[in-house]
């Protein structure tokens, strides 16, 4: 609803600092996770693995490893695993943030209990996305480790930057997420993120193909989505293809996104929760 | 504890509270009545510091919920009108997590939460999942929570609706103890019976405006008779059968299935009634409560 009112400017006292405020909620997420966490294994590691097998491995076996034609990669394996970790991180990210956040305000009413405590709207949002990052960081931790005996990646190195490349595309996509299921008054809205944004992002972001072949037009534009930031700069990592001043775009546009996100996130939450 | 100046919320361009003044004292239970709409809750989300104040001046435990939001809601306890219990978590998370979140370390929380439970006559429950809780204890669990912190002051929106008269019992009687042992309760509530049995003060709220303000008591004898003659008639006939009783009272109200008649003296308006040839279907005289109060100051029941 509608206010006439604004909200102070200043510091409130007895304000939390950003660390107490996690940490005052680190006991319910711990319990949130203890009951969740096998769910999560299904969902973050067994569903990519199949994936993996199926599109890489067998499909793979049809696609001729030439490294000029697959952004440097030996195999079609090789070629895919890093954008399919990436489009995973994205894909966790926002299943964590649409209907568990549509959750707490609607549902379950866990904000607004919350909120009659000292936290303010800024800590539920740190928390909560505290949260969904330690979920992708260890799905794509998990798989990444699994993939390794795969012999898809060039260096040891590479991989570990490339896990923070996923973490950082995740988190981008959890922040703008949050902050649309914030703002969003009907679940309903959440097939449509999935169906038109979520899925042809996973498609057409240069996952499972160099996105060279959609041509010049559709090529830029696959180059302004969020997702292919994260999967260019997950592969050229992985397979130590790394041209610094590209790298340094990607994570810099990933880097803004996370930040215009968190500042969505807590702004949409802050007009939802204002009764 | 609180201290309210020409009080205001406006959603757009409705105006929930138009401008109200309330002060609270600690250790009293105050109470805010009226019927659904009144702007009782729009001012207990004030007072709570979660929905900021549109115009006028709120003091809070002597701060200002702009500026020290956090620091007062450390030192309240809220008991929402709606359950917002954690329906994933068992009995005694849903009261140890929500401790951690004032800042209480683990141990005061395990053991605050054990004597809660204990004070909630829930302990038997504490592993239970709250989905398998009744109404009752849902609510008693819900303000078990909201004492987690040791309140200054405890906020009550509404705190039996939708209880049976058994809990509802159970209920009064803990806030009763909660009363003695010294917690400032602000309570609002669209039963009169309730005001009655819990508040040392309240006032009457209707449309966003306070109609009155004093103890159950003051409010009645200022507002109503001492006793009250209720007379049923058939269906339809009350309108027309007022004017024929009118002067044997000194008021009389006509509600849709019956008439009240108000006098200090009940059974003699009942008497003179039946001398009259009236032949009511039932009849009772009782005392005036402040749904009595309340129809006086504004034309229509609680309930409506």
């Amino acid at each position: 609803m509608a206010t006439t009112d604004a909200r102070p400017t200043t510091r409130p006292s007895g304000a939390l600092s950003v660390r107490e405020g996690i940490a005052r909620q680190y006991d319910y997420w711990l319990t949130v996770y203890k009951r969740t966490w096998r769910g999560g294994v299904a969902n973050s590691f067994v569903t990519p693995l199949f994936y993996v097998l199926a599109m890489g491995v067998l499909l793979g076996g049809f696609i001729e490893g030439d490294p000029d034609r697959l952004e440097g990669a030996t195999s079609y394996l090789a070629f895919i695993v890093p954008g399919l970790v990436a489009a995973h991180a994205m894909t966790i990210a926002v299943s964590e943030t649409t209907y568990p956040v549509m959750g707490a305000i609607k549902w379950h009413k866990t904000f607004f209990a919350q909120l009659a405590t000292p936290l303010a709207v800024r800590d539920l949002v740190n928390a909560f996305l505290c949260f969904v990052v330690f979920r992708i960081a260890s799905a794509c931790a998990v798989f990444m480790l699994v993939l390794a005996p795969f012999g898809v990646f060039e260096t040891w190195w590479g991989p570990v930057l490339a896990w923070v490349s996923q973490v950082l595309v995740g988190s981008a996509f959890a922040t703008l997420a949050f902050g649309f299921s914030a703002r969003l008054k009907s679940e309903e809205g959440f097939g449509l993120l999935f169906r038109l944004g979520v899925l042809p992002l996973t498609l057409f972001s240069g996952a499972f193909f160099p996105i060279a072949n959609l041509g010049p037009v559709l090529e830029w534009a696959a180059r302004l989505t969020p997702l292919w930031h994260g999967v260019s700069l997950s592969r050229m990592l992985c397979l130590d293809t790394v041209d610094w001043s590209l790298a340094a775009l990607n994570a810099g546009v990933l880097v803004l996104l996370c930040v215009v996100g968190w500042r969505w996130a807590v702004t949409g939450l802050d007009k939802r929760l204002e009764v | 504890m609180i201290s309210a100046r020409g009080l205001r919320k406006s959603f757009g361009d409705f105006e929930a509270v138009k401008g109200i003044d309330v002060d609270v004292r600690r250790g009293e239970a105050f109470g805010f009545l009226g019927p659904n709409g009144a702007g009782k809750s729009s001012t207990m989300r004030m007072i709570a510091s979660v929905s900021p104040v549109s115009s006028g001046e709120l003091r809070i435990l002597g701060m200002d919920p702009a500026t020290d939001g956090p620091a007062i809601r450390g030192r309240l306890g809220v008991c929402p009108q709606e359950d917002t219990l954690d329906n994933e978590l068992n009995v005694f998370d849903n009261l140890y997590i929500y401790g951690r979140y004032f800042g209480i370390d683990r141990a005061t929380c395990r053991d605050r939460a054990h004597e809660l439970l204990e004070f909630a006559q829930i302990t038997d429950k504490a592993k239970a999942k709250v989905e398998s809780l009744s109404g009752g204890m849902k609510r008693r669990l819900t303000i078990a929570r909201s004492l987690i912190n040791s309140p200054d002051l405890l906020l009550l929106d509404e705190p039996t609706t939708g209880l049976d008269p058994q809990a509802r019992h159970v209920l009064w009687d803990q806030l009763f103890r909660l009363k003695q042992a010294g917690v400032t309760l602000v309570i609002t509530t669209h039963y009169m019976d309730e005001a009655e049995q819990l508040c040392d003060r309240l006032v009457v709220m209707d449309k966003g405006l306070i109609a009155a303000e004093g103890s159950p008591r003051e409010l009645i004898d200022a507002h109503s008779t001492r006793e009250v003659a209720e007379l049923r008639f058939g269906v339809g006939e009350h309108e027309a059968l007022a004017d024929k009783v009118e002067d044997l009272g000194e008021r009389v109200e006509v509600l849709p299935d019956r008439l009240l008649v108000y006098s200090d003296h009940g059974e003699e308006v009942v008497t003179a009634v039946l001398e009259r040839g009236l032949h009511p279907i039932a009849t009772l005289v009782r005392r005036s409560t402040l749904e009595d109060v309340f129809l006086r100051l504004t034309g229509r029941s609680l309930a409506d």
